[in-house]
């Protein structure tokens, strides 16, 4: 069984099965996102159905580039070998 | 029949019949030991132990409340865990190492006062730095080297702050350091901030876990961090400092592990990440905050030690630690891959795993603290520990390009060590009532809103898509990242290097100066003292001695032996002296 579901997430042959299945998921947790009841909104973005989904991928997206700016750019990532 | 069994005499006494066992007889023991120490906290009540009286001081060997049983209930469960996980290994060292470790880690969450706590405090230090040197190899040893000297001398600023708080307070009962924070909280502080690997003083700990024995880094997980979050607890709730220096961490701890490529240093850098959470909310220091901070050590403990696990069993298998060398592992690893991400999920707060009821509450009293900056960067942070840990590392350490390795499960006691670690994760996720009862304070919050968990899917399902979408700027690169470890790696070479090249020259110079000028200046100004010596001194000396010489001869010539001559003289003389007398007298 383990095995299986391993699999399906590795191998090849199932990649368009994944992707379909990943999408239906995104729509399906931003439409629960509409749905659920917002009582305790403490701030402007907990009245916003949808805001963590955003959220969620302009955070990835700054974190991949920022960190990868400051590793070339910056010069944090350096040779194996810097130490030596 | 005593009510009390102190837990850290069990491991460190406990360690020592270690070496004289054998074979299953070994094993037995070393899974005893664990347990029985499980038990010793269970049947803890609260109160004071080991009261006692050095150099006129108090001195409080155990003080049991609600918040050093939270983190002596996790310590005996990791310690089992971590066992299990080790207990193929047959080298006593290492198993005697880890139980001073363990040991060492709850003397302090139950000393009740400072000297025992810094005496547990340098154990834990020197056995964990073994776990490091057990490794062998010029990489590991040099970065044991570094994690002791690093943590020697933060031990060294603890006692100074130790010291200077005594001499003030008149006590060094342990507890909340209240007041006007002086130089003495500031080092207490700076002592234990550099064990929660607090930047700047963090880089230790993404140096030497990674270059830690496989099952050395599962026990070097778990404790030194969360011991020093328990102190931090204990004495500086509420300390508005803690709170940004926390939330700068939870991002810090991701920005590095974008940039990683060694697997452990990765998840290395996640602890950071991680503890980031815990110091903010003890910052903050309301009730929910240091519940939510207490909670989620206790949950990261048992994910991170199963991360580790997961890390540690790839590195078992096929020798390799680069995520730019690993890949396609999948197909012979499904259980590993399971359990591992069944700890990327627990981390990544996903619903029905231990971070989503641990990490939430730290951010909701971040929000009823009215912090919104603080609420939207440990969010952000959380979007980035799925990111690595959910999706970069398993990415490429089990999917990814194939490279083709020899690889099989690990052994079968590894993988129930990490399938109890799982289970923990899942089971704290689903029932969080019994961890929430353990806590110091009433809890009032509840993990399970639909917003909560929409929010939750939304925010850890678009990393995902970011991910995909961007999975090429991610691929792990052949490089190693600079932290705040390179002022005292390149700070030492340069100090080496002035040591050889200046220092040195300058020596050289002096002893120049020294043979070319000062030396036959001194053979000169010797041989000039040999010849006046001879010339000057010792003639007078001869002359000296033929003078008197002469005069005793000459004085010899006037002895006649005549009695006439004799009485001539006294006559001369009586005549002599009257003339002077008659004369000089008037």
């Amino acid at each position: 069984m383990i095995k299986r579901v391993v699999d399906f997430f590795g191998d090849g042959q199932y990649a368009n099965q994944r992707r379909r299945l990943f999408y239906l998921l995104l729509v399906l947790i931003v439409i629960a996102d509409f749905l659920v009841s917002r009582e305790h909104a403490e701030y402007l973005w907990d009245r916003l159905p949808g805001w963590s989904a955003v959220y969620g991928f302009g955070s990835c997206v700054l974190l991949i580039f920022f960190s990868k700016f400051l590793g070339h750019r910056g010069g944090l990532m350096r040779r194996e070998d810097y130490y030596d | 029949m005593t009510d009390f069994v102190h837990p850290a005499l069990l491991f460190i006494l406990g360690a020592l019949p270690i070496p004289f066992l054998n074979g299953m007889r070994r094993k037995a023991y070393l899974l005893l030991i664990p347990v029985l120490a499980i038990l010793a906290v269970l049947m803890m009540q609260p109160g004071i132990y080991g009261a006692a009286s050095f150099i006129g001081q108090e001195i409080l060997v155990a003080r049991v409340d609600k918040l050093s049983i939270v983190f002596a209930t996790v310590f005996t469960m990791m310690a089992l865990i971590g066992v299990v996980y080790a207990i193929h290994l047959t080298h006593a060292a290492q198993h005697v190492a880890a139980f001073v470790y363990v040991g060492s880690a709850l003397g302090v969450v139950l000393a009740g006062d400072y000297l025992t706590l810094f005496l547990f405090w340098e154990g834990m230090a020197f056995a964990s730095a073994y776990l490091v040197f057990a490794q062998g190899g010029r990489q590991a040893v040099a970065a044991g080297f570094r994690y002791l000297m690093v943590h020697i001398t933060g031990g060294v600023v603890l006692l100074g702050g130790i010291v200077l708080h005594g001499v003030a307070s008149g006590s060094l009962l342990f507890g909340p350091i209240g007041g006007e924070m002086g130089v003495a909280a500031y080092l207490i502080l700076a002592g234990f901030m550099l064990n929660a690997a607090v930047p700047p003083l963090n880089a230790w700990l993404t140096d030497a876990y990674p270059e830690a024995t496989v099952t050395g880094a599962v026990f070097m997980s778990a404790f030194t961090t969360k011991t020093a979050v328990y102190v931090l607890a204990r004495a500086f709730p509420g300390t508005e400092l803690l709170v940004w220096l926390g939330t700068v961490m939870a991002l810090y701890g991701v920005i590095y592990a974008v940039l990683e490529n060694d697997c452990r240093r990765l998840l290395a850098y996640h602890i950071v990440s991680q503890v980031g959470y815990m110091v903010a909310g003890i910052g903050i220091g309301t009730e929910m905050a240091v519940n939510g901070a207490a909670s989620h050590a206790f949950a990261h403990i048992l994910y991170k030690a199963l991360l580790f696990m997961g890390a540690g069993a790839v590195i078992y298998v096929t020798g390799r630690r680069k995520l730019t060398e690993l890949g396609g592992l999948y197909k012979s690893m499904p259980l590993t891959v399971t359990l591992y991400m069944v700890g990327a999920f627990a981390i990544s707060a996903f619903p029905f795993f231990s971070g989503f009821v641990t990490k939430s509450m730290v951010v909701a009293a971040a929000g009823q603290d009215h912090r919104a900056l603080v609420v939207l960067a440990l969010t952000m942070a959380s979007s980035g520990t799925f990111l690595h840990t959910g999706l970069k590392l398993p990415y490429y350490m089990f999917f990814g390009t194939d490279q083709r390795l020899e690889a099989r499960e690990p052994p079968r006691n590894m993988l129930i060590a990490m399938g109890m670690a799982a289970a923990l994760c899942i089971a704290i996720g689903v029932f969080p009532q019994p961890l929430y009862a353990l806590l110091p304070y009433p809890v009032d919050f509840q993990p399970y809103t639909g917003v909560h968990v929409t929010e939750s899917l939304g925010l850890l399902m678009f990393t995902a898509l970011g991910f995909v979408l961007f999975l090429k700027a991610l691929d792990p690169e052949n490089t190693i990242s600079i932290d705040t470890d390179w002022f005292y790696r390149k700070g030492a070479k340069h100090f080496m290097w002035l040591a050889k090249k200046p220092l040195a020259r300058y020596e050289k110079a002096v002893s120049d100066v020294s043979e070319t000028v000062a030396l036959p200046l001194l053979h000169g100004a010797a041989r000039l003292g040999l010849w006046i010596d001879l010339t000057g001194v010792d003639s007078i000396v001869n002359g000296v001695a033929h003078s008197i010489l002469r005069c005793g001869g000459a004085l010899r010539r006037l002895q006649t032996g005549v009695v006439t001559h004799y009485a001539m003289a006294m006559i001369v003389g009586v005549i002599a002296a009257t003339v002077i007398f008659a004369v000089a007298w008037r």
